[in-house]
């Protein structure tokens, strides 16, 4: 885990695009506009020097956790896992196969994963619970939660905003990916829940809004987050477009229920900013 | 024998627990907004490792659910109908099926078991926990008779590591074991009487329906066994076959929901399993909810399922 040069931290982000779109061409069910969204953050999260990881002991004590609550849409970690050596990249090979751990909804039996996913608005709770466990412990491990913008219409998130603030949390930082969509809809269409900065603040939360896909921001926004201990919760609320490098999937409405095509995606492959 | 203090199973079972934060730094105790006059020491004592979540059910089972991967040994506590089904979804995730994986000690106290928040009503009345918890995979279903039961279900709680629910009467009741006993073992039943051809096979508080329905049979000169059943899953399913075959009839009771998965489905799928002869009769609660006050006892007489009702089958079996 090493601190990155911004252009060392773009070519991990489009190769991670790149394996996301490989993944996606051998397991079609998997979610492959979520997942495209959320890159900037993962790489930020693991090549940008802000998590602490121990592949060899993915359960190392010292470690930060890190909760994937929008698991469906993260399968575009499965690359920066394989490629920390998490696990073996040949495993990536096998996804969604009889027998592979790597199915389109990622659990605890992939090492790296720290909670059951599948089900939305789960992980922020038990990462409210894990900050208190920390602090009580006095470990220095600090709590990193990812959700959708969509996944905070589930009521039990607001439940842990407002316990998070209560509690001081102030080693839990929140990341929004926010893409804008739904599974059926744009959140503006479905039920409006803009501005989220407004939101988080009123509950007592330091917010920072980012432009999820320059990965300097992103990168900067959780350094500096890290750091600050003010008796907050923090959240980044990144601005992010759904199924971005995903060609036509990019800011359609029902992107996070379609798949793209073998030829879609060798397209894609060859001649969009996620070739090498 | 039977002692005669009035103590409810939570007092006994917080004070129990009290004494233990003492002395181990890993338990750590949320509250739903739920109290206890137990419940103050506790957040007085060890402000530290207390929380009251508020009333939020769905928040409290994650939280659980991160100190407890942080390796605490965590207690939930609510009423039993809101602790199991406003957040049984998160019961599911992150206990059932993470406990599945990772070694989590999370205990959910449901106080309020039956109809023992008689005159709340039906929101209040826990009639589907029993069979609702024993579907979910990984999670231990505990169901005291008495105080003293509740006391001695402690230490197991403490040092077995997996998601428990513990369901609590809310009123204050005699004991019906030794207060001084502890009677609570793996085996997961106890047999209070022996004896007879028919056996009352019973948790919770229709352990003391039917020892009280077996003190009037042997007044009447006949004998009628009854077995406590306080492990609702992963009990000695050989021993109980064992005892059980003994018997003609087997009557179960329990203040639940019956023909839904409660007790009587587990007596019928032992009885199905060990192919065992004896006869099952089921003693619960019919298929709908009730509006109009009354005792306890009323209560479970309009559903047939109250002392009178019990002798009336037992008359009818000897």
């Amino acid at each position: 885990m090493t601190f990155q040069t911004e252009q060392q931290l773009k070519d991990k982000v489009r190769h991670v695009r790149r394996e996301t779109l490989l993944l996606h061409r051998r397991a079609p069910e998997t979610r492959v506009a979520s997942s495209l969204s959320c890159v900037e953050i993962l790489v930020a999260l693991y090549y940008g020097g802000i998590l602490k990881f121990n592949p060899e002991w993915p359960q190392w004590e010292g470690r930060d956790r890190f909760v994937v609550s929008k698991g469906h849409g993260s399968i575009s970690l499965y690359p920066i896992l394989a490629d920390l050596n998490f696990f073996p990249a040949s495993e990536l090979e096998k996804i969604g196969q009889s027998g592979s751990f790597l199915g389109s909804i990622p659990d605890p039996v992939i090492p790296g994963y720290e909670t059951i996913n599948g089900s939305l608005g789960h992980g922020l709770g038990v990462g409210c619970g894990m900050a208190v466990g920390l602090k009580r412990k006095k470990s220095s491990s600090q709590v990193f939660v990812l959700v959708g913008d969509g996944e905070l219409y589930e009521g039990s998130n607001w439940e842990a905003i407002m316990f998070a603030a209560h509690h001081r949390l102030d080693n839990l930082t929140l990341i929004v990916d926010h893409n804008k969509i739904s599974m059926l809809d744009f959140c503006a269409e479905i039920m409006d829940h803009s501005p989220l900065d407004e939101k988080f603040k009123s509950f007592g939360w330091v917010t920072e809004d980012v432009d999820g896909h320059d990965i300097k921001q992103v990168n900067a926004a959780l350094s500096e987050f890290k750091d600050i201990h003010n008796g907050q919760p923090k959240v980044i609320i990144a601005h992010t477009i759904k199924g971005k490098g995903g060609g036509a999937l990019e800011n359609d409405k029902l992107s996070h229920i379609k798949s793209l095509t073998h030829a879609q995606i060798d397209i894609l492959l060859e001649v969009n900013d996620v070739s090498n | 024998m039977s002692a005669t203090k009035n103590k409810t199973m939570r007092d006994v079972f917080l004070s129990a627990l009290l004494a233990r934060m003492g002395q181990d730094s890993s338990i750590f105790f949320l509250t739903a907004d739920f109290g206890s006059p137990v419940l103050d020491q506790i957040r007085n004592d060890f402000p530290e490792r207390f929380i009251n979540v508020g009333i939020a059910e769905q928040n409290l089972i994650n939280v659980a659910t991160g100190l407890a991967l942080e390796g605490y040994r965590v207690y939930t506590y609510a009423i039993a109908p809101f602790i199991t089904m406003r957040c049984y979804e998160q019961i599911k995730v992150n206990l059932s099926l993470m406990s599945q994986l990772r070694k989590m000690n999370v205990n959910l106290i449901g106080v309020g078991a039956g109809f023992s928040y008689v005159v709340s009503g039906p929101t209040h009345h826990s009639l589907e926990d029993l069979s609702i918890m024993r579907t979910l995979p990984n999670i231990e279903v505990l169901s005291p008779a008495d105080w003293v039961m509740a006391e001695s279900i402690l230490d197991f709680s403490l040092d077995s590591h997996q998601p428990k629910y513990l369901r609590f009467d809310s009123q204050p009741a005699p004991a019906i074991y030794a207060e001084d006993s502890k009677p609570f073992n793996k085996r997961g039943f106890n047999v209070l009487n022996a004896g007879g051809t028919i056996c009352l096979a019973a948790t919770g508080y229709m352990t003391t329906q039917a020892i009280n329905a077996r003190n009037i049979m042997a007044e009447e000169g006949v004998e009628v066994a009854v077995i406590d059943i306080f492990r609702l899953k992963n009990f000695d399913a050989v021993m109980l076959a064992k005892t059980l075959s003994c018997y003609s009839n087997v009557i179960s009771m329990e203040e639940g929901f019956i023909g839904k998965g409660g007790l009587d489905s587990l007596l019928l799928n032992l009885k199905n399993d060990y192919e065992l002869a004896f006869g099952l009769k089921s003693v619960g609660i019919g298929d709908n909810y009730h509006f109009e006050l009354g005792f306890r006892d009323e209560l479970l007489e309009g559903y047939h399922a109250g002392i009178k009702s019990t002798l009336e089958i037992v008359r009818e079996l000897i």
